[in-house]
């Protein structure tokens, strides 16, 4: 098939001679250097890595699985990231889907000026992750912090600094990713609008309150939604960096409660420049999110209702 | 015994009236379908009967109540919407028994009724389906199961058969026609289709911007609608109206000119000398054969419609005005050709300037 003129199709079956579609794949060049230069080419870079001891300077000698086993078997600092890992996600994901689900309800009860309060609620989704606002962040939690001064002036309650305490560091973490709500409240939001007005009314001539109502029609109705937000979420937060990295000046402490996996895995490489080792725990954390991902699909069919 | 009464009832958006000032009665067992065009109001109308639309002001009783006030599922009303409104992640048992579970009614009970229902309706043996899994018509059948699992007073019927293709919308209405007799509750009925209305109908109220125009039987709208929105809106093919001019008005009756002879028609009231009306004349009474009557004169034929059953035959009379005439069986008629018209004269009706019925 060529691009210029002819309305013919290929039919199914029929024989593609080469050079057909060049000027196809000339569209699509920027897009497959990227993929395969940025993308593929790194991935399978990186799982060779995995299997030697490069350092980043000199050879790389294959030693097999050596890498995955001292993983495995050998490495507390592994465990701590993933303690501390799963303790965000865990915690973080469930937190901002019931947050951003709440705020979306309420926005979409039609209140005047919906436009500019979707916008501020959305605000800290676009500089939330940043790195400014992480190093604003470290200012609020510290222990002359912003809220601890209002603490004081308010209770003349004199607080700890959150961020330098082992028990509370990793929940200043969690807060600041809960308040980058934005991008799903706006998906509940368009998914809250496709749910039938006249679905509301018949429950509502069968009796249903709003509680009813929300609990019987509305989640049911959002569970593709929902499930879609956590995927995401879940990948997004078992891949958490940027926060943890600035507040903890790259440690990962106090004494490595806010060690995230990724953190850990840039210190690895960077810190201590050992490249194979990183890139075996990258591998290790592909899996576990591949792992996740796949039981949310394979739970999904008990759970979310896809209409037509 | 009266069900529902509507007393000087309104609906305003801001500035806007869309309902002004309805006041109807409706009996026990009663089936009666609002009609009219688009944006008449009779959507809102029933909304506000349903509960879903607040009521601006008059008074809405059901059961000698007042319910102005009252929640939509305290008014002893069900409905059925035009989009069914089923709820697509319940089985069709589980849509019946949501409100009857919503109102703490033991299980037995619940069973009892969505099972009687579901017999009614014969969709016993898709109670575990999810509505996706059903056709339009099932999916119609669960929607009025729904409203009769609710032993409600009132049926409400919001335009429940425009999704439905065109031979199992009739196959509907017969069965909801058939639903009535079997169990004689009251029913509302709102449609824009005239079939629809004067088929189902115990009484049609007929609506136009948000007011009455008309309510009667189908047969007395059919046979004497009140002006000339009704005449036009009940009846198909469409009403003729011819303009004409009256004179020699005297003795009950008036005299007008049609294709060059001179006609009596009697009316009630008075209609001043020389004033305009308009003379309607049903398609389906107008013929080519016998003598008396109004002679209508030649009619020059534009184009003939053959129905098998029927022919519509669309023309020119000597005046120029257009004619609409329907015969009976299969005619030998060609586009170009001539006919003699003419209609008998019980069969006219007269309206005034302002569209009201003046005729006998």
């Amino acid at each position: 098939m060529s691009i210029s003129g002819t309305t013919e199709r290929p039919v199914a079956g029929g024989r593609l001679r080469f050079g057909d579609g060049w000027a196809g794949y000339g569209f699509l060049a920027p897009w497959l250097v990227g993929f395969f230069l940025l993308t593929l080419g790194p991935a399978i870079a990186s799982f060779y890595l995995s299997l030697t001891d490069y350092s980043g300077l000199g050879a790389a000698n294959w030693v097999g699985a050596e890498n995955y086993v001292r993983i495995a078997t050998d490495d507390p600092r592994f465990w701590t990231a993933m303690n501390v890992t799963f303790t965000f996600v865990l915690l973080s994901v469930p937190l901002k889907l019931i947050f951003a689900l709440a705020v979306a309800v309420a926005l979409n009860r039609g209140l005047a000026g919906l436009s500019f309060f979707r916008a501020i609620f959305y605000l800290p989704s676009l500089v939330g992750g940043s790195v400014a606002v992480a190093v604003l962040w470290r200012q609020v939690f510290a222990g002359d912090g912003l809220l601890n001064q209002a603490l004081n002036a308010l209770f003349g309650f004199e607080g700890p600094s959150w961020i330098s305490n082992p028990s509370t560091s990793l929940y200043t973490l969690i807060l600041l990713a809960v308040w980058q709500f934005g991008s799903s409240m706006i998906i509940f939001l368009a998914g809250l609008r496709q749910i039938p007005q006249d679905m509301y009314e018949a429950a509502s001539i069968d009796g249903a309150g709003k509680a009813r109502q929300f609990f019987r029609i509305t989640l049911p109705l959002l569970t593709p939604v929902i499930f879609f937000n956590a995927v995401i979420l879940t990948i997004d937060a078992f891949k958490a960096f940027t926060s943890a990295f600035v507040i903890s000046d790259g440690t990962g402490g106090p004494i490595d409660s806010t060690l995230f996996y990724t953190l850990y895995l840039y210190q690895e490489a960077f810190t201590n420049f050992r490249f194979g080792y990183a890139s075996a725990l990258a591998w290790v954390l592909v899996l576990i999110i591949a792992f996740f991902t796949a039981m949310s699909f394979l739970t999904a069919r008990f759970w979310v209702h896809y209409d037509d | 015994m009266t069900t529902l009464a509507l007393n000087r009832i309104k609906k305003s958006f801001g500035n806007l009236d869309i309902i002004r000032g309805v006041d109807l009665a409706i009996g026990s067992g009663e089936f009666v379908v609002f009609v009219g065009p688009s944006g008449c109001g009779k959507s809102t109308l029933l909304r506000m009967i349903a509960g879903l639309e607040p009521i601006s002001g008059g008074e809405l009783s059901i059961g000698g109540e007042r319910m102005n006030e009252r929640a939509a599922s305290e008014r002893g009303i069900a409905m059925v919407f035009q989009s069914y409104a089923l709820y697509p992640h319940m089985s069709v048992y589980k849509n019946m028994s949501f409100g009857l579970e919503t109102a703490k009614m033991p299980k037995p009970e619940i069973d009892k009724r969505v099972r009687k229902a579901a017999d009614i309706l014969q969709i016993t043996h898709l109670l575990e389906r999810k509505p996706k899994q059903l056709s339009g018509g099932q999916r119609q059948r669960v929607a009025i199961g729904r409203a009769i699992v609710r032993d409600p007073k009132i049926f409400l019927f919001d335009e429940p058969l425009s999704n439905l293709d065109a031979e199992l919308r009739v196959q509907t209405r017969v069965e909801i026609a058939k639903l009535h007799r079997d169990i004689g509750a009251t029913m509302i009925y709102v449609t824009h289709d005239q079939v629809e209305a004067m088929t189902l109908a115990d009484r049609i109220v007929v609506l136009r911007a948000g007011v009455i125009e008309q309510h009667g039987t189908p047969l007395e709208i059919y046979n004497r609608p009140a002006n000339r929105f009704v005449a036009g809106f009940i009846g198909s093919p469409k009403m003729n109206f011819l303009d004409v001019v009256a004179s020699d008005v005297r003795d009950g009756g008036v005299a007008i000119d049609i294709a060059g002879k001179r006609a009596r028609l009697p009316i009630e009231g008075h209609v001043a000398e020389g004033a305009k009306l308009s003379l309607g004349l049903r398609p389906e009474h107008i013929g080519t054969e016998g003598t008396g009557g109004l002679e209508l004169g030649a009619l020059t034929v534009v184009h003939v419609e053959h129905l098998g059953g029927q022919t519509i035959v669309y023309g020119r009379l000597v005046d120029g005005q257009s004619l609409t005439v329907a015969l009976d069986g299969q005619r030998a008629i060609s586009a170009g050709s001539t006919l003699a018209v003419r209609i008998a004269a019980e069969n006219c009706h007269l309206f005034d300037e302002a569209g009201d019925r003046i005729g006998h």
